[in-house]
């Protein structure tokens, strides 16, 4: 293979990968876990659920963050996917990664441990205001919580822990972002800025008071019981997402120079197609136009046609709105091939992770191609007719891929698709 | 392949602050010496408060403004500032490809529904029931979009119809550095031609002050012009919005459009800060990664914080080279992720009036500079991490 594209551009190649989830840590009990159809959704026991709606999490609660706070658990998390990213692809040496990091977070505040902290250390009574918690800040004695909750805290420790060059960009598309962190490490090698990148995307930030928000805009599924049921993408009784935590990780580099230092390709990210939409911010244009258009631009991004790309990797939160617009917007790009692409929700299984999502989704959307089988979209029990689309209904399956197409969506109209295919021979 | 020597023109600029609204609000108090600090609605905590925005008319549906909290507010009404100085504003098919990259934080809070909870929990027989139900029935259901960093992108796309694409960077001091960054990199290599860069940030919040103070960075008591503020080092939080559009050469000379300025380059770094002396090697470093400047024509404009170390090994590199230099945070205060578009915007007001305004820093390491401005050098230095140059020029 050339080791420039098409339009001139570095053919960009994946050498290391990692990824944990709900299911377990690192690819082979991610792989092992998808294809076999298992659920990595639970009871939230990481705080109380009285009075909650929604009670069930993809919780990753096997790796230690306390005392819990959202960015400790997302540099844990990013940490392990990272490390197993980097040793996979044997770059650089320890602590001397030879490009930057881009990496999908979630926004980061101060949480309600730190406001009960800080009311107890105000000693205020009866009433308390910012103006009391503004006091105990002043004492001094919280300059950690500085250094733990500004943005860059996550991104800033990452980045020394790998060495990575440069100031790290952290960054947030929503429900798209690990894609969008996968998109700007592809554009920087092939805009020869850099040979490689570190790109991941990460989210631990289950706590009380996100599950409230997403619950309050409705887009959270109270079906509890039994928790490993309440994710079910394209069903016709799919009533909402499961949140969840995650981290998935790439490294990046320019076909060249993996190819020059001898480095095994896992895949290539063939293209990246981006679109936003102006319509609302939580919702999809009714004429599915910008999904459609951001699907379009990764396939012709990637040199490709519809008619090449054998696999669909869903966004497929399991809300009625997404599912149905990705639905819509998959039958217009393939057009009467459409119900003939398979396409699988790896969110039936691990949930919604949320920024880390499309990091996630593209590190299994390898795993597919590498395995040339499809991990299933379980809990299809009752299928929708408005989605006649082949979605590998609870049972993984083989099949013969060269090219799939990974699909994040997010709030505040973020679309970003991407194309991956394997090396070829 | 894309032509490496692509320039990059700002043919955009919307900027609002505690100065005024527009360009030339900006330099009238810039030229006066009249900084725009409060001390007293947040004393001791100094503050630099936004004037009053006319909303509508660059947001002029009533149910946009209200899905937003004030510092999307800010940033869409500047965003819809920059387009309309470019000339591109609801020009749909080219908003249709225009990229975004916004430098944001997160929104406010209710500081009623925090306090009132964190008093009930006080007596809470079961505190975790007690704070999900509070949640439950107090959080407005929008309050997490004008919370949710991208949001603000997500808002610009709604009012303003910018859909190209959409990345918002966070992070402090270093995501506006790496914004503009970005999207110079994008247009110079043609993976982009036209892009809409900048942020906002609502300062007058208590909720971002105790951000700062409990590292004891937040300004109190008095106000004292950056370069003075080695006895109580701080930063004053500000409440400002700041876009430009940045677009290749050619692109805009096919649409007619004039340049304000030219983006020649940004560079960044982070170091880490562990020894003295790290911000002024890495700062010096990225000096010697600019193209060359002319000392007869070039000056400095500072986003120095007043922070320390910060401020202190910034104004050391700043000696040592020479160059005129202005803290344009003694006037507008200090944002965290739009600042450095900030001061991008204020050199490209400071390159359209062709010379600089007048020192305003009682120790006098600001130089009177009476020459014809040809070229600004921008600093960028986070208070706690990300160091970023930039140079802005004159176009012909």
């Amino acid at each position: 293979m050339a080791v420039h594209d098409k339009a001139g551009r570095p053919v960009v190649v994946v050498t290391g990968m990692g990824v944990v989830t709900s299911l377990g840590a690192g690819k082979d009990e991610n792989w092992k876990k998808l294809i076999a159809g298992q659920s990595g959704i639970r009871a939230i026991t990481r705080f109380p659920t009285d009075n909650l709606k929604t009670r069930i999490a993809g919780t990753v609660d096997f790796v230690a963050a306390e005392p819990f706070s959202a960015p400790l658990l997302s540099e844990r998390l990013a940490e392990i996917a990272a490390a197993e990213a980097v040793t996979q692809a044997r770059i650089g040496s320890a602590k001397n990664f030879p490009g930057p990091l881009f990496i999908a977070v979630a926004p980061v505040e101060i949480e309600w441990t730190q406001r009960v902290e800080l009311a107890a250390a105000a000693g205020a009574n009866d009433q308390i205001s910012y103006d009391d918690l503004l006091r105990a800040a002043a004492s001094g004695k919280f300059g950690h919580h500085h250094a733990r909750f500004q943005f860059a805290s996550v991104a800033e420790n990452l980045s020394e822990k790998f060495g990575t060059r440069g100031m790290p960009i952290a960054l947030s598309t929503a429900c798209a972002s690990g894609a969008s962190a996968i998109q700007l490490g592809v554009e920087a090698i092939r805009r020869g800025d850099t040979d490689a990148a570190l790109c991941i995307g990460t989210d631990g930030s289950i706590n009380t008071e996100n599950v409230v928000r997403f619950s309050l805009l409705s887009a959270l599924t109270s079906a509890n019981d039994p928790p490993e049921a309440a994710a079910k993408p394209f069903s016709k009784n799919r009533d909402g997402f499961v949140m969840a935590e995650g981290a998935g990780a790439l490294v990046l580099e320019s076909y060249e120079s993996a190819k020059a230092r001898g480095a095994t390709i896992l895949g290539v990210v063939e293209g990246c197609g981006e679109l936003s939409d102006s319509f609302h911010r939580t919702r999809t244009s009714p004429d599915a136009k910008p999904i459609i258009g951001c699907m379009q631009q990764a396939i012709a991004d990637a040199g490709l046609i519809p008619a090449e790309i054998d696999y669909i990797n869903a966004h497929g939160t399991s809300t009625p709105e997404n599912d149905k617009m990705e639905a819509l917007g998959v039958s217009a790009v393939f057009g009467e091939r459409a119900p003939q692409v398979p396409m699988s929700s790896n969110k039936s299984m691990i949930g919604h992770t949320l920024s880390a999502a499309g990091a996630v989704e593209a590190v299994v959307t390898l795993m597919t191609l590498d395995h040339q089988r499809l991990p299933p979209t379980i809990n299809h029990l009752v299928p929708d007719p408005a989605i006649p689309l082949d979605v590998v209904p609870n049972v993984a399956r083989d099949a013969t891929l060269s090219h799939a197409l990974s699909n994040s969506f997010g709030f505040g109209g973020q679309n970003v698709s991407l194309v991956m295919g394997l090396e070829p021979a | 392949m894309a032509d490496a020597a692509r320039e990059v023109w700002i043919t955009g600029l919307g900027l609002v602050s505690c100065l005024g609204e527009g360009p030339d609000a900006h330099w009238q108090r810039l030229a006066a010496g009249e900084p725009g600090a409060d001390t007293t609605s947040f004393a001791p905590w100094v503050v630099h408060p936004l004037v009053p925005l006319a909303l509508d008319t660059q947001i002029p549906k009533k149910g946009d403004q209200r899905q937003m909290e004030p510092w999307q507010r800010t940033g869409t009404y500047a965003a819809g500032l920059a387009l309309e100085s470019a000339g591109v504003k609801g020009d749909k098919e080219l908003l249709g490809r225009m990229d975004m990259i916004v430098a944001a934080g997160g929104g406010e809070r209710d500081y009623a529904a925090d306090g009132a909870i964190l008093a009930g929990l006080r007596n809470a027989a079961d505190p975790g029931a007690y704070l999900n139900e509070r949640l439950m029935s107090d959080l407005r259901p929008t309050l997490f979009l004008a919370q949710l960093s991208n949001l603000l992108a997500g808002n610009i796309s709604v009012v303003h119809g910018v859909t190209g694409s959409s990345r918002t960077f966070m992070g402090e001091e270093g995501a506006g550095i790496e914004a503009a960054r970005t999207a110079l990199s994008r247009i110079k290599a043609g993976q982009s031609d036209i892009a809409l860069v900048g942020g906002s940030q609502n300062g007058e919040r208590k909720d971002l002050l105790m951000l700062f103070e409990f590292g004891g960075f937040a300004l109190k008591d008095a106000f004292e012009a950056v370069w003075n503020r080695d006895a109580a080092p701080g930063f004053a939080l500000a409440s400002l919005g700041a876009f430009l559009v940045l677009e290749a050469r050619d692109h805009a000379e096919k649409r007619g459009a004039k340049p304000l300025a030219k983006l020649s380059a940004v560079v960044s770094d982070q170091v880490r800060r562990t020894a003295p002396g790290a911000i002024e090697s890495s700062l010096g470093a990225l000096w010697d990664r600019l193209p060359p400047v002319d000392p007869a024509r070039a000056v400095v404009l500072s986003g120095a914080a007043g922070t320390a170390p910060a401020t202190a090994e910034e104004k050391a590199v700043l000696a040592a080279r020479g160059l005129p230099v202005r803290a344009t945070g003694t006037f507008v205060g200090h944002s965290l992720e739009p600042q450095f578009v900030v001061n991008l915007a204020l050199a490209t007001v400071a390159l359209g009036h062709g010379k600089l305004f007048p020192p305003c820093d009682p120790t006098g390491f600001e130089a009177p500079f009476e020459g014809a401005l040809g070229q600004v050098v921008v600093t960028g230095v986070g208070h706690w991490r990300g160091e970023g140059l930039a140079l802005v020029e004159a176009v012909g």
